[in-house]
C-alpha cells in the first residue's frame, strides 16, 4: 500500500529524537486518523470489540449534520433569500469561517496540549468543533469565536487534565464566556440578522409577550430565527434519533430532560406564569439542542443510570424555571446545563453512596 | 431445587472455531510445567534441582508465605530445566517425563469420616490444594481459614469454552468424590451451579446446594455466581474450585494416585482442527496441537481472560481450553470510519448487530488508542453484579483503599470485568487495573 509506505518512510522524522520529533504528537494524531494502529493487546482480553472513541465522536457528528444543514438553509431564508440551494449557499458562506475558525484554534491547542503533556489527542474536540459555531449568533464576530474556543478549551477542559476529565461541557463554556464577556454582540434584540434585517427571536417574543410570530409548525421545522443548530427541533430530533439508535447518547438522559421540561411548563403555565402552552418551550431557543447535544456529553453529566435520570430531569426542569422566572436572560439552556454539569458529581456521589451502604448492609446481616 | 437465576445482563461473543464433539489423545508430551505464574502472590521456593527424578505427585516448590501449600508435578521423569527470568524470578520447573509413568503413594482418607484437618492434609499433600481459590482476591486458599461457604460452577460462558457436560460425561464418581471432599472443608454449604436446560448429570449431585442459571456470558463466572446466591461481605471467605479440578480431586481421593489427566478444548479461528484433547496438566502447546501456523497468538485459557503462551510454552495449569486466533498487527486504512462487516462490535455504531448469529473471527488488534474514560452506563450492562466499574476501576488507580472496600473489590476478580473490557472504546486495561487493586489490598492488609 502506497500510503502506508509514505507513511513508514516519514514516520522516523516525527518520532522522539527525529528531526521534527517536536510534532510527535500532531503526527501520531493524523497517522491514527488515517490507520487504526497495528497495536495488539498485550494483557487482559486478547479480542477486542472494534468501536472505538474515534468512532464514538464521528457518530455525534454524523448526528449533528442533519441540524447543521438545515441551519444553513434558514440562515438564507430567514435573511429573505428565495429558493432552497441561494439560501443554503448563504447560510454556508456565513457560516463556514466560524467553523474553521472553531476548529482551527480548538485543534491547535489541543495539538500542542497533548505534544506537551506526551499523550495521543484525542478525538473529543471534533465534536466541540463544530458545537460551538452550531451555538453561536451568527452575527458574532470571528475573533470572539476564536477567544471564546481558546476559553473553553484551555480553562474548560486542558486545566482539568483534557478530555474526559473535564467538569463543565466545553462547547456550552464557550458560548457561556462570549456572552458574558461580550453581551452587546450576544444578545440583545438586534443580534441574530448580519445583514441589516433584525428582528427578536422567537424566544424573546414569548417571553416579553407571551406569543411569537411563528406558528409551533414553523418552530418545529425550525423556519425560525436563532442560533444556526438549534432552531430546527426536527432535524436535532433526526441526531437525537441517530444518537440513541448507535446508543451513543443516554436515552435516560434525553427523554428526562424533556419530561422535566414539559413538567415546569405544564406547571407554570397551570399557576398562570406563562400564557403558551407547555410545548412550545421545546420547540423555540436552543431547549431541544441542548437536551440532545448538550446534555447528554458523558464526561459532564451524571455517570450513573439513577443519576442520570435525575441530572436530565433537573435540566429541563431549570432551563424553563429560568426562562420563566428569571427576566434577565430569555434562554436558560445553557445556564441550565452547565449548572447541572457542576451538581452532576454530587448526584452520583449520592448514588454510589446508596451503593456503598447496601454493601454494608450485607456485613451486617451476616452477623 | 432452588429457583433458576435468570441473568439479563452480559454478551455471548460468537467465534469461529469452536470444538468439535470428539475427544482425541494428545502424546505424550517432551516436557510438562509447573509454574508458580499461574498461580497469584506465590513466592515460589524450590525443593528440587536439575536432574532430580520425581513422580507424579512429588513437590516440586512451596509457596513461602504459606509454607503448607506444596505444588507438584504432575508426571513421573526427571527435572529438566529450572527456568528464570530477571532477577532470578521462577518462571516454572520443567520435568521430562518417563515413558511408563508411576504416581507417588499419597495418604488418602475418607472424607466423610475422617477430620476436616486430615482431609486439608491429604489435598496439601498431593499438591491439589492449589485448585482451591479463595476470595476475596482469587488466591490460593489459606489452609488455615474455614470458608463460609464453597462455589463450584459447573459451566463455563466463555467464548468458546469448553463444555463441560461433554468434558466431564464419564467422570460422574470422581465428580461427586470430589464435591465430597470439599463439603468437608466447609461449615457451610457447596454451591453447585448449573446452566439452565444444559444440566447433565448436575442436577443429581447429592449432598450439594444446586442452582440453575441462565443468561449469557459471564454467567458461567463463578464470582457472578456467589453475587446472586450469597454475596461477599467484608470479612467473609468463600472458596471456589473449578469443575474439572473437583473431579481431579475426586480421583485422587479414590485412588490415592495424582493422576493429572484431563480434557482440554482447543478452539479458535487458527486451530487446525477445533476438538478436545485429553492431556496431563502442564503439557507443552505442540503436543497438544502440533504445528501453528505464522503470526497466531496461542491462549492459555479463553480469548477473553488467558494468557498468552507460544507453540514451545506450556498451557497453564487453570486452564481448561487453548484458543488459537489471528495476531492482529496490521494497519487498517481508515478502519475507524470504515462500515467493517467482518469485525464485532457491541455498539450500532458498526453493522454486527443485523447479523445476530454470525461466528466471527475476531484477531487481536486493540482496534484503537487508550483513552480516558469517556463513555458512561456501558460498563454496568455488562457486568451481572450491584458494582459500579468505573467508580471502582478509579479508586483501584487512585489507590484509595477504603473506596475500593466500599465499591465491591472483595466481590470481583479480574476475569469478571473481561467482557467490560472487551467492549470499552476507551481501550483501558481494566483487568490489570482490578488486579494491582486487589495486590495493592493484599499487600496493605
Amino acid at each position: 500500500m502506497g500510503l502506508r509506505q509514505f507513511v513508514d518512510k516519514i514516520k522516523p522524522t516525527f518520532s522522539e529524537g527525529g528531526k521534527l520529533g517536536f510534532l510527535h504528537s500532531t503526527f501520531e494524531g493524523f497517522e491514527t486518523f488515517l490507520f487504526v494502529p497495528n497495536t495488539t493487546t498485550s494483557k487482559g482480553a486478547h479480542i477486542r470489540d472494534c468501536n472505538d472513541i474515534k468512532r464514538v465522536m464521528i457518530v455525534v457528528v454524523l448526528a449533528l449534520i442533519p441540524a447543521m444543514l438545515f441551519g444553513m438553509y434558514n440562515l438564507g431564508y430567514q435573511a429573505g433569500i428565495e429558493g432552497i440551494l441561494p439560501a443554503f449557499w448563504f447560510g454556508f458562506l456565513k457560516m463556514l469561517p466560524m467553523i474553521i475558525v472553531s476548529y482551527v484554534t480548538g485543534l491547535a491547542i489541543e495539538f500542542a496540549f497533548a505534544q506537551k503533556r506526551k499523550h495521543e489527542i484525542n478525538e473529543g474536540f471534533l465534536v466541540t468543533g463544530l458545537l460551538i459555531p452550531m451555538v453561536m449568533p451568527v452575527s458574532v464576530p470571528l475573533w470572539i469565536v476564536a477567544l471564546s474556543t481558546a476559553f473553553a478549551v484551555i480553562i474548560g477542559k486542558e486545566v482539568f487534565g483534557g478530555t474526559g476529565m473535564n467538569v463543565f461541557n466545553p462547547a456550552l463554556l464557550a458560548r457561556a464566556f462570549a456572552f458574558f464577556a461580550y453581551t452587546p454582540q450576544m444578545s440583545g434584540e438586534a443580534v441574530w440578522y448580519a445583514d441589516g434585517a433584525t428582528g427578536a427571536t422567537a424566544l424573546e417574543q414569548l417571553s416579553t409577550t407571551g406569543a411569537m410570530q411563528w406558528s409551533a409548525l414553523d418552530a418545529f421545522i425550525g423556519l425560525i430565527p436563532g442560533s444556526m443548530g438549534e432552531t430546527s427541533t426536527l432535524a436535532i430530533l433526526i441526531g437525537a434519533a441517530i444518537l440513541l439508535f448507535t446508543g451513543v447518547a443516554s436515552w435516560r438522559i434525553m427523554l428526562s430532560v424533556f419530561v422535566g421540561g414539559l413538567a415546569f411548563g405544564y406547571l407554570f403555565d397551570a399557576v398562570g406564569l406563562t400564557e403558551f402552552p407547555a410545548y412550545y418551550h421545546l420547540l423555540v431557543g436552543g431547549f431541544a439542542f441542548g437536551a440532545v447535544f448538550m446534555a447528554t456529553d458523558p464526561v459532564t453529566s451524571a455517570q450513573t443510570n439513577t443519576g442520570k435520570w435525575i441530572y436530565g430531569f433537573m435540566v429541563g426542569a431549570l432551563a424553563i424555571l429560568i426562562r420563566v422566572i428569571n427576566p434577565a436572560y430569555p434562554e436558560g439552556m445553557m445556564l441550565s446545563i452547565l449548572f447541572m454539569n457542576a451538581l452532576a458529581p454530587l448526584i452520583d456521589y449520592f448514588v454510589v453512596e446508596r451503593n456503598i451502604a447496601r454493601r454494608k448492609k450485607l456485613i451486617k446481616n451476616v452477623k | 431445587m432452588s429457583k433458576n437465576i435468570k441473568l439479563c445482563k452480559g454478551l455471548d461473543i460468537k467465534l469461529v472455531g469452536k470444538a468439535e464433539a470428539k475427544v482425541e489423545n494428545a502424546p505424550l508430551a517432551k516436557s510438562y510445567a509447573v509454574s508458580p505464574l499461574d498461580y497469584e502472590n506465590v513466592t515460589p521456593k524450590l525443593l528440587v534441582k536439575v536432574g532430580d527424578k520425581v513422580e507424579a505427585g512429588t513437590a516440586l516448590f512451596f509457596d513461602k508465605n504459606n509454607p503448607r501449600i506444596l505444588f507438584t508435578s504432575p508426571v513421573s521423569g526427571v527435572v529438566s530445566a529450572i527456568n528464570r527470568g530477571e532477577k532470578r524470578k521462577l518462571l516454572n520447573v520443567a520435568i521430562e517425563p518417563d515413558q511408563t509413568q508411576v504416581a507417588k503413594e499419597l495418604k488418602v482418607v475418607d472424607a466423610t469420616k475422617a477430620n476436616r484437618s486430615e482431609v486439608v492434609e491429604m489435598l496439601l499433600e498431593s499438591g491439589l490444594w492449589t485448585r482451591i481459590v479463595e476470595r476475596p482476591y482469587g488466591v490460593i486458599a489459606n489452609p488455615d481459614a474455614t470458608p463460609k461457604a464453597i462455589f463450584v460452577s459447573a459451566f463455563d460462558s466463555a467464548p468458546l469454552a469448553p463444555d463441560y457436560n461433554f468434558v466431564l460425561a464419564s467422570e460422574k464418581v470422581a465428580v461427586e468424590a470430589g464435591l465430597a471432599v470439599l463439603a468437608r472443608l466447609t461449615d457451610g454449604k457447596v454451591h453447585l451451579s448449573a446452566r439452565k436446560g444444559d444440566e447433565g448429570y448436575m442436577s443429581e449431585v447429592k449432598g450439594v446446594e444446586y442452582h440453575t442459571f441462565s443468561g449469557k456470558h459471564p454467567v458461567g463466572n463463578v464470582g457472578v455466581q456467589i453475587h446472586h446466591i450469597d454475596r461477599i461481605a467484608k470479612g467473609d471467605i468463600v472458596w471456589t474450585v473449578n469443575i474439572q479440578d473437583v473431579a481431579l480431586i475426586g480421583r485422587f481421593a479414590m485412588t490415592g494416585k495424582l493422576d493429572m489427566t484431563k480434557v482440554i478444548a482447543v478452539a479458535g479461528s487458527e486451530a487446525q482442527k477445533p476438538c478436545y484433547k485429553r492431556i496431563i496438566s502442564g503439557a507443552t502447546v505442540e503436543s497438544i496441537v502440533g504445528k501453528v501456523g505464522e503470526n497466531v497468538r496461542v491462549i492459555s485459557g479463553d480469548v477473553l481472560t488467558g494468557t498468552t503462551t507460544a507453540v514451545d510454552g506450556y498451557i497453564s495449569a487453570n486452564a481448561n481450553m487453548l484458543s488459537l486466533i489471528p495476531e492482529g498487527n496490521v494497519y487498517e486504512l481508515l478502519g475507524w470510519a470504515m462500515p467493517r462487516f467482518h469485525r464485532f462490535s457491541v455498539s450500532r455504531a458498526y453493522f454486527s448487530w443485523l447479523c445476530p448469529k454470525k461466528e466471527y473471527k475476531l484477531d487481536t488488534n486493540l482496534n484503537g488508542g487508550e483513552r480516558p474514560f469517556v463513555v458512561t452506563g456501558l460498563y454496568e450492562n455488562y457486568l451481572p453484579m450491584d458494582v459500579y466499574v468505573s467508580y471502582l476501576l478509579k479508586a483501584c488507580l487512585v489507590k484509595d483503599l477504603d473506596k475500593m472496600e466500599n465499591l465491591g473489590i472483595y466481590e470481583l476478580l479480574p476475569e469478571d470485568l473481561a467482557l467490560c473490557e472487551f467492549v470499552d472504546p476507551s481501550k483501558i486495561e481494566m483487568q490489570q487495573i482490578l488486579r494491582d487493586g486487589i495486590n495493592l489490598m493484599i499487600k496493605e492488609s
